[in-house]
């Protein structure tokens, strides 16, 4: 156990030692790495924080019942029981027009428009949440309730809700591709760095191969390498993304103030921010692996 | 300890190396092994260090046998010898001390321990002053010990030299010899190819002759 903990001790700080030496190269390094990787993490934020926007508006679709203006109470009651035993309905409210009418008149917007009306024009009305929020579900429902006794226009915002989801959907596949694409990247440049490296260090390879080293010995540090490019990279990451993201909230804020809205990107989770250095340390690992593989079967035909 | 029997050596696309080698070598002799350029000298060295297997016949080493060996084993058999070669070997973006201790990281062997082991190595071959030298900056008798030094460094019960005087001149060839020597008397069994034999006494020597061991 002790002579483990040695070796993994040792290679880590044999290449700990190696990347102080050079600087530069680790830098530039983390650098290639940590633009690769910010890129779709921007991509990211600008999703998420639509999503976020849309919920915001539109916390859960509702489906708008307005009722006929001459309607009368008894057949309100009977909407009421419909709606209640209705099994796709989570919540429905019911607005009256009255009530409707005293918040037109103080909501800032509106009251000068309203105080101009001398009767009352609004309808009663009933809003729907229904349980399932998927467009058609809402589209099947809003047509069930267009045909009710009583209901004068159910109108339901399902193909708006349609476009801005299929478009936030649009923007995640985006993002896989994106990391798909440049994660295979990253393994490629990590490999390549790593297979140069080796040929730099050919003769200690050979030497320490011929006096008893297991392939696992020679692999070791340049596992480390890699990991260790992997976190530089997702750490470099992760501060341009922040420095992105500050710099945007920075003169967005004066915008937002103008339409009276404290709006600003929100950063990533913890969650994501934590798998986001955990992959790009799983891609330097990778890619180490696969060069030091290459090199090793190289070694061993000899 | 060390056994062949039979053993032939044919490198794909070549003549034979090694031709019916039978021969046994018990622990704490010194042998040597001669014969002209290219009478299989070196291939016989490396299929005793488990560099190359057999084509056919049996290299034991302490009762085991090399060719039935995996591959992921043969590491471990190589840790049992110390190796020394004509051309040394050393890594040269090190110092002395450095080069002396790639063996011992190698079975995970650091630190103090570590320490201890390779100045008593270097005092062995009396290099103990340049432990903080480069390989570079030594004499090639120097570097020659050197080589030595990081051989025995993990006592290693046999020791294996490919022409280890081969570039030096007499003074420094017998300056080599007499540290063989020194280690002969502690117990350790040793393998020497060479052009010229020196008259030893206690010691053995091998002739081979186009591959053939000469009686």
């Amino acid at each position: 156990m002790k002579q483990w903990l040695n070796q993994h001790a040792q290679a880590l700080q044999l290449v700990l030692k190696r990347m102080l030496s050079n600087k530069l190269s680790t830098l530039m390094m983390f650098c290639v790495m940590g633009v690769a990787l910010c890129l779709p993490g921007i991509l990211y934020v600008i999703v998420d924080n639509l999503n976020r926007l849309a919920g915001d508006v539109q916390g859960e679709p509702q489906i708008s019942l307005f009722l006929k203006l001459d309607i009368q109470q008894d057949t309100i009651k009977t909407l009421d029981e419909q709606l209640s035993k209705h099994p796709d309905i989570k919540t429905y409210k019911f607005v009256s027009k009255d009530e409707a009418w005293r918040q037109l008149q103080l909501t800032s917007g509106t009251a000068n428009i309203a105080n101009n009306i001398e009767k009352n024009p609004l309808p009663d009305a009933y809003f729907v949440s229904p349980k399932n929020i998927d467009p058609d579900t809402i589209e099947r429902l809003q047509k069930e309730m267009q045909a009710w006794r009583g209901v004068e226009i159910a109108q339901a915002d399902a193909n708006w809700i349609k476009r801005l989801y299929s478009l936030l959907e649009l923007g995640e596949k985006a993002i896989w591709s994106l990391v798909i694409l440049l994660g295979f990247a990253l393994v490629a440049i990590i490999g390549n760095t790593i297979r140069l490296q080796i040929m730099t260090q050919r003769e200690e390879i050979e030497v320490s191969k011929l006096i008893g080293a297991t392939d696992s010995f020679i692999r070791r540090p340049f596992l480390y390498a890699g990991a260790l490019y992997g976190l530089g990279g997702g750490l470099t990451a992760l501060i341009l993304l922040l420095g992105i993201v500050s710099l945007f909230n920075y003169s967005i804020a004066d915008i937002a103030e103008l339409y009276a809205s404290d709006f600003h990107l929100a950063l990533p989770t913890l969650i994501v921010t934590l798998s986001m250095i955990a992959s790009a340390i799983g891609l330097g690992w990778i890619g180490s692996y696969t060069a030091v593989g290459r090199s090793l079967s190289q070694f061993n035909a000899h | 300890m060390i056994r062949f029997d039979q053993v032939n050596k044919r490198y794909p696309g070549s003549y034979e190396a090694l031709k019916h080698i039978s021969l046994e070598i018990t622990q704490g002799e010194l042998v040597f092994l001669t014969g002209h350029s290219g009478a299989g000298k070196s291939t016989l060295l490396k299929l005793i260090a488990g560099i190359e297997r057999p084509t056919s016949g049996t290299v034991l080493i302490n009762n085991q046998n090399v060719s039935k060996l995996r591959t992921a084993a043969l590491p471990y058999l190589r840790r049992k010898f110390g190796l020394i070669f004509q051309d040394h070997k050393l890594l040269y973006d090190r110092n002395c001390f450095d080069n002396v201790a790639l063996p011992l990281y190698i079975n995970g062997v650091t630190g103090s321990e570590a320490g201890k082991r390779i100045r008593a190595a270097l005092d062995k071959v009396g290099l103990l002053g340049k432990e903080k030298s480069m390989p570079i900056t030594l004499s090639g008798g120097e570097q020659q010990r050197l080589a030595i030094a990081r051989a025995v460094v993990s006592r290693p019960s046999i020791l294996i030299a490919d022409e280890p005087t081969g570039n030096l001149d007499e003074e420094y060839a017998s300056e080599i010899m007499s540290i063989f020597y020194a280690f002969q008397q502690v117990g350790v069994t040793i393998v020497i190819a060479t052009h010229d034999v020196p008259h030893v006494e206690n010691s053995r020597t091998l002739t081979l002759n186009h591959g053939e061991l000469q009686a």
